[in-house]
């Protein structure tokens, strides 16, 4: 178990290509963080870098007190699982659990102690004697999860383990990692795309686009307050709408529709509004509202997703289930749960009330 | 499905027979006596004269310098072609290990230096090998016969394309588990290229056994006689009015065949399944 401090790292590919640029990153022990992002931001090459597979162009990766820039992968005292699960397909699965140890010197009674126990964790102490072959996508996911928790790491890696499971088994492995992770308390680093993994999985979630860190903190911290507008349009689905306004002293307006804003205007001038599609309803008749026009339904069973358009831009809208659908309709929000971002930069402008954002974690009533 | 009809046995029938007949009649031609043989032609038939003959071939000391049996030709050529495919395999997956795994200056000049060596055959280069191995004192040895020939691109080549085709991840994971370069070659490579090793050990073992100028050239001393150079030496007495003794020719070359046949039959099981696994 140790905490791992990531201190300005770069990682410039011979070539010139900047993959990773000054990520700072402090990771305390025990603690869960998902590195979430579209292909091609990095995370990957982060993890690696951490791993000791990729080289670090620059800074420098700590895990405990031990700046580990120079060391082996194997002496980094980490483990690693990975996406396509790398198991070796000519052992066993004991011999795959044990290959690590015996590595090591590790005694044998021990060795046979420590798989036994993992084994016994991930429930395939049946499947000892099999080939991985033999196995189907979970089991063999368990096993590299295995041959990682024999090791006793300071830390686990996790290169994108359960893009190659179907999406019932990925939503159950989820659950047993989060429990497993819990159990062992030990520290972790994931990666994944898939932004409910990382909502679900992360104590606190790092967001990178394009090699730089977007944003890092808890998952509703990052729900709740995306920090840009990537961001804002990453995390959460459906994402985010992201619509182009003009805030005059108290009012917003969006295409045609002028909102009253009760106070809860930052700035003056042209602006990039943020709207969670839960956060509309439809609007009584005596509301300030924006005019929609409906565009198609997706039916999601508990809800209904609307899409269509205000004036010239488009909005995708959550709507309760029973909910009357009419092509023309009106839409109300409550000004506190707008996100306002500045539209050069696409970073957010900290809204007049600073605790509204963070204060809303659980959904109030709406009409 | 297929339904298996008429024709389809016909066709398998008539392949078998095209490929069995002349083996049987080689075999049986070869329990006849030589005066049988010259005057009568080949047989289909038994004629009787199994043990006498193998036997004669087997132990009987020939050759000019009445040195050599039969018995001795076949161990020559079994060292050769043994001794031939596990050098090269040796040698050639060392090679491949070090072009694919290791980053070091010119690795794929190197290799394509390897590789155009496909492009001449060992008769180009036969007369400078055979000057080098002169010069070494090499002629009349196995190490004469075997080593020149050792290094081969072919499997070389093989080895690249399958070391290659093993994961990257594989190779990560065996670091993270704290595997140097040694281990990872001897408990994953390895045991990986086994199907590999089973077909390339097949080639070159038929390659070697098959071998006939080069040990030709090489050895001069009758002890180091393969069979393939036997062969030739019944035919050669091919002088006055004495009837060659075709039976023994038959039945070396029917002792000639047997080894090849037995490797083909012993690896191909793990040959085919090299051929179809597409999970590494």
């Amino acid at each position: 178990m140790a905490a791992i401090d990531i201190n300005n790292v770069h990682k410039v590919y011979a070539g010139g290509v900047t993959a990773v640029s000054d990520v700072q990153l402090q990771i305390a022990d025990g603690e869960f963080i998902v590195l979430v992002g579209p292909s091609g931001c990095g995370k990957s090459t982060l993890l690696r870098m951490v791993a000791g597979l990729e080289t670090i162009s620059e800074g420098e990766v700590k895990i405990g007190s031990r700046v580990v820039n120079e060391t082996e992968p194997a002496d980094r005292d980490i483990a690693m699982v990975f996406q396509n699960y790398a198991l070796y397909p000519h052992m066993t699965v004991y011999n795959n659990l044990a290959y690590g140890l015996k590595n090591r010197g590790t005694p044998k009674a021990e060795i046979e102690a420590r798989v036994a126990e993992a084994a016994r964790m991930l429930e395939i102490t049946q499947f000892l004697d099999r080939r991985p072959k033999q196995l189907s996508g979970g089991q063999r996911q368990r096993v590299a999860m295995g041959r990682a928790i024999v090791r006793k790491p300071a830390a686990f890696l996790f290169d994108e383990p359960l893009s190659n499971l179907d999406a019932k088994l990925r939503v159950s492995m989820r659950g047993e990692i989060k429990r497993l992770q819990r159990r062992l308390g030990t520290t972790s680093i994931y990666v994944t795309h898939d932004q409910l993994e990382a909502m679900t999985l992360a104590d606190r979630l790092v967001v990178l686009n394009g090699g730089r860190v977007e944003q890092i903190g808890a998952p509703l911290e990052v729900y709740h307050a995306p920090a840009s507008t990537f961001v804002a349009s990453f995390i959460g689905s459906p994402a985010m709408n992201l619509m182009q306004g003009e805030l005059h002293g108290d009012r917003l307006a969006i295409g045609p529709a002028i909102l009253g804003l009760n106070g809860f205007a930052p700035i003056s001038g042209p602006v990039t509004v943020g709207i969670r599609a839960e956060d509309l309803r439809l609007a009584r008749v005596e509301e300030e509202a924006m005019p929609f026009r409906l565009d198609y339904v997706e039916e999601l069973g508990s809800q209904r997703l609307v899409h269509g358009s205000v004036g010239d831009q488009t909005l995708t809208a959550a709507v309760p289930a029973e909910t009357e659908l009419v092509s023309e309709m009106r839409l109300a929000i409550n000004p506190r749960r707008l996100h306002f971002f500045a539209p050069e930069t696409g970073k957010r402008i900290a809204s007049a009330a600073p605790a509204a954002a963070a204060s809303v974690s659980v959904a109030q009533p709406v009409a | 499905m297929h339904r298996t009809n008429l024709s389809d046995h016909l066709v398998l029938i008539f392949g078998s027979l095209f490929l069995f007949l002349p083996v049987i009649v080689a075999f049986m031609t070869s329990t006849h006596t030589a005066a049988d043989i010259h005057s009568n032609g080949i047989a289909i038939t038994p004629g009787g004269h199994f043990f006498e003959t193998y036997e004669k071939v087997l132990t009987q000391k020939g050759g000019f310098t009445g040195e050599i049996t039969g018995a001795r030709m076949v161990m020559n050529s079994l060292i050769l072609g043994v001794g031939f495919a596990a050098g090269k395999i040796v040698l050639s997956m060392m090679a491949a290990y070090a072009i694919v795994y290791f980053r070091f200056p010119m690795a794929t000049l190197a290799f394509w230096v390897i590789f155009t060596t496909l492009l001449l055959p060992l008769e180009v280069r036969i007369m400078p090998s055979y000057q080098v191995m002169s010069s070494l004192g090499l002629l009349n040895s196995y190490t004469g016969l075997i080593v020149p020939l050792l290094a081969s691109a072919t499997g070389t080549f093989y080895f690249r394309q399958f070391f290659k085709s093993v994961p990257e991840e594989l190779l990560e994971a065996a670091r993270m588990d704290g595997a140097g370069p040694f281990k990872f070659f001897f408990d994953i490579l390895v045991p990986l290229s086994r199907t590999m090793i089973a077909a390339i050990f097949i080639i070159m073992f038929v390659y070697g056994w098959n071998q006939y100028l080069w040990p030709m050239l090489m050895t001069t001393d009758e002890k180091f006689f393969t069979l393939m150079r036997g062969i030739k030496s019944i035919l050669q007495v091919w002088i006055g009015s004495q009837i060659p003794d075709y039976n023994e020719a038959f039945a070396l070359a029917v002792l000639a065949m047997v080894p090849p046949l037995l490797i083909v039959v012993i690896f191909q099981r793990w040959f085919i399944k090299g051929l179809t696994e597409s999970d590494k």
